[in-house]
């Protein structure tokens, strides 16, 4: 067991997602509790006392972004759980969202209290299916049950929960172009600031976290933020939901303790990789964060501080394993050809650069690359590199500096010999 | 898509007011659900009962992949072929539902049986490679799985 367990607690059975089940395991006692003790202003402080980090990918206190609502402004709040989980190699919410609903649930009921929050939202992506009847039937079951709607368990606290299905956009996962597609429109990410807890939906203040972030939450307040923070690393709290898949032997989600030893979890906790290959490099957390190799992860442990050591982050906690002898160019064709697929089209700088970018590495792939190519991929990451409303340009381009950074050779083979040197394998630990 | 608009108001109502532009997409998804594409009449129908412009709706309309204008086949084979699943064996999948389904993905088959995509990551990548026949998410996808799951799909 990858260190202490925070949310994967219990084991999943036919029932384990319901509500019954999990009122078993003490759910809804936290809410109880707070709405019957606790001040909301108190509710935020404790959890940015508990100093979580959010858990989408771009780590930001939770607590501060809560902090930034004004609770006597007159105005109406929004909360919004971000259940757009896309960036490829990321499964994790999911797993909440199929076997934990009410935790989720719960968490964002605390967290509508905190933030006074009438109306509060889970945007969820299109495709999901289970999770999506999951997630709604909890909701039906904690509306019969009092615990949304009006007056919540009986005291004056109300709260509505819509479950909100996205239509297969990518962009809809950054939090502005998902609220966006929450108005009804096309999922076009907006310039900032203001911030969305300024300006969110429908001009109102807002607050977007993760799902997993806001499943925390409940965790948080049982334990107190200073039991909370005994687990993890002093400046990652906590515990994240990994999910692993690539050329490793058990892939899957599992929640590591913040600070626990990379090459273990994937070998000790995953089985290592398929048919007993070596590590080439990992994609840490979802593919818009920078590859780290096989050596420069034999001492890293898996928290904030020491991924950004290492050059790289954490992002959205989904790691992809790549086997020696797979193919790097072919391996970035495919993010740019996803990159490309997925720009939302706004800002010229990332729709003509993913396209641009998309064009190069098919022609290298196809043995018509030139000389020049590495370089102008180069150039094409460095100025999409902050100058696009959203980070998807940003993300492409450290994608694909990373890459060549460390495999340059790999790229530098291909367009002299027109073809690739490890036989354009992709899926290379299988069959080995 | 009248006949829906009971339904349209029970889902109105857990949306705060004024909230009437956010109905857009899960309308849209319903009609789609009903009659597996969205005509023109729809767009009218839409535009008088939610009172939005009628290019909020186009524009909505052209930029989600999961929103056609157009029938496709009575079964939708979405294979996914992002890194995670090229990496566990999506290119080689791909090429034998192309083949077994004599269409290259984006194309229906002339019995209207089945419409063959490839998309991109469907969050699923632990269980690659993946394959959405319809709404359901199929995972781990062996040949002898994809065989017997086309099989099934009269």
């Amino acid at each position: 067991m990858p260190g202490k367990q925070l949310l994967m607690t219990f084991p999943v059975t036919a029932t384990s997602h319901l509500l019954d089940d999990y009122r078993a395991r003490g759910g809804y006692e936290t809410l109880a509790r707070v709405l019957a003790e606790w001040a909301p202003q108190d509710v935020t402080k404790e959890v940015t006392a508990a100093g979580i980090l959010g858990h989408g990918g771009a780590a930001f206190s939770a607590g501060r972004k809560w902090g930034v609502v004004k609770l006597d402004d007159g105005q109406s709040h929004f909360l919004c759980a971000n259940a757009d989980e896309g960036e490829p190699g990321t499964f994790k919410d999911r797993w909440i969202l199929e076997h934990a609903p009410h935790l989720l649930i719960e968490g964002m009921l605390i967290a509508a209290f905190a933030l006074q929050v009438r109306n509060a939202f889970v945007y969820i992506r299109g495709e999901f299916d289970l999770p999506y009847r999951r997630l709604a039937a909890a909701v039906e079951e904690a509306y019969e049950a009092g615990l949304l709607g009006e007056r919540v368990l009986g005291t004056d606290f109300s709260c509505d929960l819509v479950v909100y299905r996205g239509a297969g956009s990518y962009v809809c996962g950054e939090a502005s172009g998902l609220l966006s597609s929450l108005e009804g429109k096309r999922g076009y990410p907006r310039n900032r600031p203001p911030r969305l807890t300024v300006k969110g939906l429908y001009q109102l203040p807002t607050v977007v976290n993760n799902v997993e972030t806001l499943s925390n939450v409940s965790v948080i307040l049982r334990l107190g933020a200073a039991e909370f923070k005994k687990v993890g690393t002093p400046k990652s709290p906590g515990t994240q939901l990994v999910s692993i898949s690539g050329h490793v032997n058990r892939p899957g989600v599992y929640e590591l303790e913040f600070g626990y030893p990379v090459k273990q979890f994937i070998y000790d906790d995953c089985g290592g990789i398929l048919g007993g290959k070596a590590i080439k490099c990992i994609v840490p957390g979802g593919i818009s964060t920078k590859v780290l190799t096989g050596p420069e992860i034999e001492k890293v442990t898996y928290d904030h501080a020491s991924f950004d050591a290492a050059g790289s982050s954490l992002g959205s906690g989904g790691m992809i394993v790549i086997a020696e002898g797979t193919c790097m160019v072919r391996l970035l064709q495919v993010l740019l050809r996803f990159y490309h697929h997925e720009s939302c089209g706004q800002c010229t700088p990332c729709r003509e650069g993913m396209g641009w970018m998309h064009r190069i590495i098919d022609r290298i792939v196809e043995g018509r690359g030139r000389p020049e190519d590495i370089d102008q991929l180069y150039m094409i990451s460095k100025w999409n590199d902050g100058t696009t409303i959203c980070g998807m340009g940003d993300a492409a381009g450290y994608a694909t500096v990373g890459i060549l950074n460390k495999y340059r050779d790999e790229f530098e083979y291909y367009i002299r010999e027109g073809k690739s040197r490890l036989g354009g394998n992709l899926e290379v630990g299988a069959h080995a | 898509m009248r006949h829906l608009i009971p339904e349209f108001e029970r889902l109105k109502a857990r949306f705060p007011k004024g909230f009437e532009s956010s109905l857009v997409l899960p309308c849209v998804r319903r009609i789609q659900e009903d009659r597996g594409f969205i005509a023109d009449s729809d767009i009218d129908g839409l535009v008088e009962y939610l009172g939005v412009p009628r290019m909020q709706i186009e524009q909505v309309l052209s930029y989600y992949t999961m929103f056609r204008r157009a029938p496709i086949g009575r079964w939708h084979v979405q294979a996914c072929r992002n890194i995670a699943c090229s990496m566990r064996g999506a290119e080689k999948l791909i090429d034998r539902l192309s083949h077994k389904l004599g269409v290259q993905p984006g194309e229906t088959t002339p019995d209207g049986r089945f419409t063959l995509s490839t998309v991109e990551c469907l969050g699923s990548c632990g269980t690659a490679p993946v394959v959405m026949i319809n709404e359901t998410y199929h995972e781990n996808v062996s040949d002898e799985k994809l065989d017997a799951l086309l099989d099934g799909c009269k």
